[in-house]
């Protein structure tokens, strides 16, 4: 039983921990903003794009520290040009330049690749196969989960213990009251998409080098259940939105593999709505009381 | 000078200005040789008309209810199927189920009704196709809706996005293949001859928007939009009308989904996906959310741009300019950019909440001449106001600037900024009263 389903399991957890870094940059952006960053996929996408481009100049260390940094220039842009002028807009106006955001990402991702897919680049030491069990599979597997674990306990610590996270919390729980304050908000919400988008370039290392190829519209799918991941941990709450990824990540390889590959994607949207049928505000969510 | 027409004027203004479109449409059609670059002008109409009645019915949510549904793209692609699959000729099946043994609907619902009804039957025949397809997506989409319309506008936005990607797989599942084909193309069917087909199908349907939205439904749509807790209040059954708005708006999408279908003479699953929704999505807003009048001729105008005017930037050759960079794809990337520019600097749209009326058009027509001849003096007297309102900043900054330095100077000198109120006890005296 367990020998059949174990590297099913497996990769359900790898691919909960590349979704988990994801979905961070979603839970925070929403948590301050208000705001589904339907761009933050396209990032994801464009960083795994710019290290197919990176890696033929230079060394793998490089290329993934320039990755990063192209990721969190990219997304803190898109906040600044996009998002900013915007802020006393309706949230309808925002939301609407973020998929005008997402549409140009991705017809000039077309552009550049010219609608083919790009090879993405064989990352030798997270390839190597081990054998956990009686299964055997790449070291991403095994390096993912780890890597995300770390990475989540560093940025609670980050939230829960610095003055930057104590900022973040307080614009979280009311945008309005902590300006005045005396809060810079547009640092806080940069630091957030700084961290969100570094992220997602390391997600997006760990995701791809699992896939053969990368094209314009790869970053939409797991950018959509990165947010379910998100919405079902209890939007604005971090490790609500890792193990909400795990969760997703877990099932969907269930799902497939059981044999119904057509609708593990499925699944994922079933849960969302699920999960804000019977509880709105997610897993670790706070509850919100609309006031008229 | 502004002008009132009668109401009578107005209607036989309207219906001759739609008769002249129509036989200007029909006669295009006929007339333009196929290979002249004139034909780009009537693909453009027929796609614009079916791209305008989806964006009004997208309207009909977004912009009326106020629901943020990203759904169009997948209620299309239930309507496109839908037509098709009962619209392939008998004979063809064995040709485009080849690899399911000729599907299992071996008629067409069009050449059963053309045996005993000829001509007429042809046209009832894919007719009633449509109006099945139309209707089948409502249905869909009143079960989608039971559960997606509770929720609030993000999370609907998502759940909506979901649903059309879920129905996007469904349809490509193999198991399904005798009836969808799988992920293979469906072709063969019958579609339309003369461009007038599209245009006259969207435009009744888009009157049809156009009378609801005017109805006793249509304000409270409205009134759902503006306040939902007011509206509810008002004694409004927010969730019936989120329903019927919802419904209706997807019955529409299905007819359009079913025209793309004719248009494009093959269908296939595959971009039935969420950059069509946003493509849709972002006609309404060029048009002007909350203006039917605007999302027709943000759809007109975007399938111009996109399939004509901007059609050189991917040959490497746009108004004389010949460059290298211009590859296929660069058209997609300039018209995302204009796209961001409207949404960023012209968020109200072409049309913002206003509908196309004839008084003001011919109001507007007649001070034409006016405004010109005033215009650049307007022009000066913005641009004065400009220098003016820039120049008070400067003055208020700088004012700003000397208070701050006078304020540090002081503090520096040990003086105090403040006096504290006086305090008695544990009561503050406000100096108000009784001094």
């Amino acid at each position: 039983m367990l020998q059949t389903w174990l590297p099913y399991i497996l990769a359900g957890i790898a691919v909960g921990g590349q979704y988990a870094l994801i979905a961070i940059g979603y839970t925070m952006v929403y948590g301050i903003l208000r705001l589904i960053n339907f761009a933050h996929g396209d990032v994801f996408m464009w960083s795994g794009l710019i290290m197919v481009y990176l890696i033929t100049v230079l060394p793998l260390w490089a290329s993934v520290i320039l990755v990063i940094i192209f990721a969190i220039v990219l997304g803190t842009t898109i906040e600044k040009v996009a998002y900013r002028p915007l802020r006393s807009a309706p949230r309808m106006s925002i939301m609407i330049s973020a998929i005008g955001v997402s549409y140009l990402l991705q017809n000039f991702a077309l552009y550049i690749t010219g609608g083919l897919t790009k090879t993405y680049p064989e990352i030798g030491f997270l390839q190597k196969t081990v054998k956990i069990g009686s299964a055997t599979t790449k070291m991403v597997t095994v390096i993912t989960p780890v890597l995300t674990i770390v990475l989540v306990f560093l940025l609670v610590m980050l939230i829960k213990h610095t003055k930057i996270g104590m900022a973040m919390r307080a614009v979280s729980r009311d945008f309005e009251t902590s300006s005045l304050m005396g809060i810079d908000i547009n640092r806080v919400i940069t630091v957030t998409f700084v961290i969100g988008c570094g992220l997602a370039a390391i997600g997006s290392v760990l995701y791809f080098s699992n896939y053969t190829g990368i094209n314009p519209m790869s970053g939409a799918m797991p950018g959509l259940k990165a947010f379910v991941a998100a919405v079902f941990g209890g939007i604005g709450s971090v490790p609500g939105a890792v193990v909400g990824a795990f969760v997703i990540g877990i099932c969907e390889n269930l799902i497939k593999g059981a044999g119904w590959t057509t609708f593990s994607d499925a699944f994922t949207f079933v849960l969302l709505i699920v999960i804000l049928m019977v509880k709105p505000t997610g897993l670790f969510g706070e509850k919100n009381i609309d006031k008229v | 000078m502004e002008v009132t027409l009668k109401k009578k004027t107005k209607s036989a203004l309207s219906v001759a200005a739609i008769a002249l479109f129509l036989v200007l449409v029909y006669l295009g059609d006929i007339m333009i040789s196929p290979g002249s670059s004139w034909k780009m002008l009537i693909t453009v109409i027929e796609k614009g008309s079916i791209y305008a009645l989806v964006a009004a019915s997208m309207n009909l949510l977004n912009g009326f209810t106020g629901l943020f549904s990203l759904g169009q793209a997948g209620f299309m692609l239930i309507g496109a199927y839908t037509y098709a699959i009962f619209t392939i000729p008998a004979a063809s099946h064995d040709a485009v189920y080849q690899y399911f043994e000729g599907g299992v609907i071996k008629w067409s619902i069009v050449e059963s009704l053309e045996g005993s009804l000829g001509v007429f039957g042809h046209y009832l025949g894919m007719l009633i196709p449509m109006l099945g397809a139309g209707l089948l997506v409502a249905v869909i989409a009143f079960l989608i809706g039971i559960p997606v319309l509770r929720l609030k506008s993000d999370y609907l936005a998502i759940a909506t996005l979901g649903f059309a990607e879920i129905l996007r797989a469904f349809f490509q599942w193999n198991t399904l293949g005798p009836v969808t084909n799988g992920s293979n193309v469906l072709r063969k069917y019958t579609t339309y001859g003369n461009a007038i087909f599209p245009v006259l199908i969207s435009g009744i349907c888009i009157a049809i928007i156009l009378l609801l939205i005017n109805s006793t439904y249509g304000r409270a749509f409205r009134a759902i939009r503006d306040d939902e807790i007011a509206a509810e209040a008002m004694g409004i059954n927010l969730f019936k009308h989120k329903e019927i708005s919802f419904v209706i708006s997807s019955f529409f999408a299905g007819i359009s989904g079913a025209l793309l279908a004719m248009f494009q003479t093959t269908i296939n699953a595959t971009p039935f996906n969420t950059v069509m929704t946003y493509e849709i999505l972002l006609i309404v807003v060029i048009g002007g959310i909350g203006s039917i009048t605007g999302s027709v001729i943000g759809a007109f105008l975007f399938t111009a741009a996109s399939e004509w005017w901007l059609r050189g930037l991917d040959a490497g050759k746009w108004l004389g300019i010949s460059a290298s960079f211009m590859r296929p794809g660069f058209r997609k990337v300039v018209f995302a950019v204009l796209i961001m520019l409207i949404v960023l600097f012209y968020s109200r749209g072409i049309m913002g909440d206003k509908e196309f009326s004839w008084d003001k058009f011919i109001s507007g027509l007649k001070n034409l001449p006016a405004n010109l001849k005033a215009w650049p003096s307007k022009r000066k007297a913005k641009a004065a106001a400009r220098r003016e309102a820039r120049a008070a900043n400067a003055a208020a900054r700088s004012r700003a600037r000397e208070a701050k330095a006078s304020n540090e100077a002081r503090k520096a000198s040990g003086e105090a900024l403040f006096t504290p109120l006086e305090v008695s006890d544990t009561v503050i005296v406000f100096d108000k009263e009784g001094k």
